[in-house]
């Protein structure tokens, strides 16, 4: 009898230990799901309704994002890292590309620009054939999907001040900030995206994830306009090894970072020019702190 | 009146009640059976998009998937080059459609028999003919060599197993990095918003553009049929999100025909459009198209009585005698919500009045005059001038069940024997053609259900009628010939 009390109480005991962390995520459903039909996106002076954008999404979202926005399209399972990223899963309310600071929810600008711009290296098109009603209907029915757009409100936007002139000066500055912050861990010293821990990184979700590759041609993930890649490390890519560094870099040391990245970049720039002048080298990550 | 007093009405009253009792079961079945339409396997498997994100309803494009062929079959995604694919990945998809078909034709010449034998002569009556029967076999292969350098390559055969290439073309795509610089070499479909290609019709009729094809009747010009693909290059451009499109294509007069058959003509076609944004209405377009060209009427290395062009392997500058001829119109996509669109096509054609007194070449294949020197026009000859409208609305309820509907009507302006033409015309009436000679009118209606449709494979229920009228092709002068059809068929692919 004792026995079997204890070979019960050790099997409940596994059980309880095993379900322990099915209770940190729970799975919303489509009950859940009818709750928030009436959310709502402004962009701009268009108001989106989520109601709205059922039939869209059901024609060119859930194959990828799933039924519930869980990320778990019947593609999903063809969709793998480092070749491609996992669609998003939008329950859990984390976006990458913000304009808010890090751990806020987006605003819906924000997301509207991600449907609207696509992903590079990923299997997300631009959707910019979409009228803009579309597409900020369809901002709303991505908010419905996370409790998180019904509790919190979304961060204000970071300030970006004006940029500055390129110079010789602010280039070589760049460079400093480049090695001061190690961006070169994950990035590489000449920005290739091999870094001594670029092949261990992974998202929140323990998936393996590629740094970006300044060298390669490809566009930033959140745009590649200038303000768009100051914008990416001050807040930060949420979900990912990517921190924000509004904390560690003054707002004008952003604009020489920028600066900096471009001359990686295979693109022609001022900036690529003004680097061939100055016969910039590497930042040499064995050298001392400051004199890198 | 009780219907049990007459067993015949009451036998016809059970049917009624039978058949609306099964359209009332079916109906419901259908549109709750419409759930999210997969992808589309060649293009799908490679990018993991459901076939509804490209198609309004497979095989006719939406506006994305209309981007997505102006870049080349590209999304743009920096993963577009087939190094980037699953090394087993194959951009292969095969089509095909068996189906049940019926034509029924009025005022056809058929046989007369008298004590078991031919008389000889012939009687006037409508024939109809039904049965099960197959469509071509299409091999769809198409995407990226590398990044922007992209192919469609078609081979097709008809129902027989007899194969040709409908699609032959390799691709530059945005040439120095603007997407206004694509460049095509080979064998296409030209830049015709609605496309016949993606036609959602499968009647002999009714699966083509009757406005893409139209020839006067007696007409030689095969050359100017918008519809056909032809052989040549183009150059087109749009905007990012493809609100504004253009394109310029020079291509030979051979109607598509390799071995450089029919010498040294050439037709460009120009089409231009620009979308508008209109919030919940949709996306609207408005464009216009125009081809011009010249094509040949004088058949130089024939001679001694030898069968007329194409009957014999010529080879290159075989023709000379250019004459001219144009098309142009306006296209029109009106979207009325999500469900509601309605396509719309205007044509005004003009031939050389060489090409309407027959000289050319004949659809058939058989030419009917060679314009060798001293050759003149009769009198009363003149350019042949039509005008035309096709209107094709759709009721999409989901990407996955369509409902589709046409009219198209050519009417003849002028005819190429007019006034003073003292001949015998291409239908046996002396003089002048009657006003209304080879005018068509048609319409269809049909729709198409799609039970699933997976990144693999794609599957439509598709039930079709179609009716088209002509005036004064009949077998005996000045009749006008009624002709219908009715498909139901499997349309597969995978």
């Amino acid at each position: 009898m004792r026995t079997r009390l204890r070979k019960w109480s050790l099997l409940l005991g596994a059980a309880a230990v095993l379900a322990l962390p099915l209770t940190s995520w729970a799975q919303l459903t489509q009950f859940d799901l009818a709750k928030t039909l009436n959310a709502e996106s402004h962009v701009g002076n268009v108001t989106g309704h989520a109601k709205d954008a059922a039939a869209p999404y059901r024609r060119y979202c859930v194959g990828c994002h799933g039924p519930l926005g869980d990320g778990e399209g019947e593609n999903a399972p063809w969709m793998d890292a480092p070749m491609y990223q996992k669609p998003r899963n939008f329950q859990l309310g984390v976006f990458k590309c913000r304009s808010t600071p890090t751990g806020t929810l987006p605003a819906d600008q924000d997301l509207y620009d991600a449907i609207t711009r696509g992903f590079d290296r990923s299997n997300m098109p631009q959707w910019n054939t979409l009228t803009k009603q579309e597409r900020t209907d369809l901002v709303a029915w991505v908010k419905h999907f996370s409790p998180r757009f019904a509790t919190e409100k979304p961060g204000a936007p970071i300030p970006i001040p004006p940029e500055p002139e390129v110079t010789p000066e602010r280039i070589k500055a760049g460079r400093e900030v480049f090695a001061r912050v190690q961006c070169w861990k994950c990035h590489g010293v000449q920005g290739m995206a091999n870094g001594p821990s670029a092949s261990t990184l992974t998202d929140d979700l323990g998936r393996p994830i590629a740094p970006f590759n300044f060298t390669d041609g490809s566009r930033p993930k959140c745009g590649d306009t200038d303000q768009d890649i100051y914008r990416i490390f001050m807040t930060g890519l949420d979900g990912t090894p990517m921190p924000s560094f509004a904390d560690n870099i003054k707002p004008e040391e952003a604009w020489d970072l920028v600066f900096y990245l471009r001359t990686f970049m295979s693109q022609k720039s001022k900036e690529k020019e003004l680097a061939k002048q100055l016969a910039l080298k590497p930042v040499d990550p064995n050298a001392p702190a400051g004199q890198q | 009146m009780r219907v049990s007093k007459y067993p015949r009405l009451r036998k016809l009253v059970r049917s009624a009640t039978s058949a609306l009792f099964a359209a009332l079961f079916l109906v419901p079945v259908v549109l709750t059976c419409s759930r999210p339409a997969n992808a589309l396997p060649a293009f799908a498997r490679k990018y993991g998009l459901r076939c509804s994100a490209c198609h309004e309803s497979w095989p006719m494009l939406n506006y994305f998937g209309q981007k997505f062929k102006d870049n080349g079959y590209q999304l743009m995604n920096d993963r577009d080059a087939p190094i980037w694919q699953n090394p087993g990945y194959w951009p292969v998809t095969f089509r095909m459609t068996p189906m049940w078909h019926r034509v029924s034709t009025g005022k056809v010449d058929v046989d007369t028999y008298s004590s078991g034998g031919l008389t000889g002569l012939s009687a006037i009556q409508r024939v109809t003919s039904s049965g099960f029967d197959l469509s071509g076999l299409d091999f769809h292969t198409g995407g990226t060599l590398e990044k922007n350098f992209s192919f469609f390559l078609l081979p097709s055969s008809d129902s027989t197993g007899a194969f040709h290439f409908e699609t032959v073309m390799a691709r530059l795509d945005n040439l120095w990095g603007s997407s206004w610089l694509n460049v095509k070499l080979g064998k296409f479909e030209l830049d015709n918003l609605l496309s016949e290609k993606r036609i959602l019709t499968l009647t002999g009729n009714g699966g083509i553009y009757q406005l893409y094809h139209f020839i006067p009747v007696g007409d030689g010009n095969i050359f100017g049929q918008m519809g056909d693909n032809q052989l040549g290059v183009e150059v087109m451009g749009h905007s990012w999100n493809d609100r504004t499109r253009y394109s310029a294509a020079l291509l030979s007069s051979n109607d598509g025909t390799t071995q450089l058959a029919y010498g040294n003509a050439y037709t460009g076609f120009f089409t231009f459009s620009q979308a508008f944004d209109t919030g919940k209405a949709g996306v609207q377009r408005l464009g216009f198209y125009a081809m011009a060209g010249d094509a040949p009427t004088t058949w130089i290395t024939q001679g001694g009585g030898a069968s007329l062009y194409p009957g014999g392997a010529l080879g290159g500058n075989a023709a000379t005698g250019n004459k001219s001829f144009s098309r142009e119109g306006f296209v029109g996509q009106f979207y009325f919500g999500p469900h509601l669109d309605l396509q719309v096509v205007t044509q005004h054609g003009e031939d050389s009045a060489w090409f309407g007194q027959g000289f050319g070449d004949l659809i058939d294949g058989v030419a009917t005059g060679n314009n060798v020197t001293g050759t003149t026009l009769p009198v009363g000859a003149q350019n042949p001038t039509w005008n035309g409208v096709l209107l094709e609305p759709h009721y999409v309820y989901s990407p996955q069940l369509i409902f589709i509907g046409r009219y198209e009507t050519i009417k003849m302006s002028q005819q190429a024997n007019g006034a003073g033409y003292l001949g015998v015309g291409p239908t046996g009436i002396t003089g002048a053609s009657p006003s209304n000679l080879g005018n068509i009118t048609t319409y269809t209606i049909g729709y198409r259900y799609n039970p699933f449709m997976t990144s693999r494979a794609g599957f439509a229920w598709h039930n079709e009628y179609n009716w088209l009228h002509s005036d004064g092709t009949g077998p005996t002068p000045g009749s006008n010939i009624n002709t219908s059809e009715l498909l139901l068929g499997f349309d597969f692919d995978f």
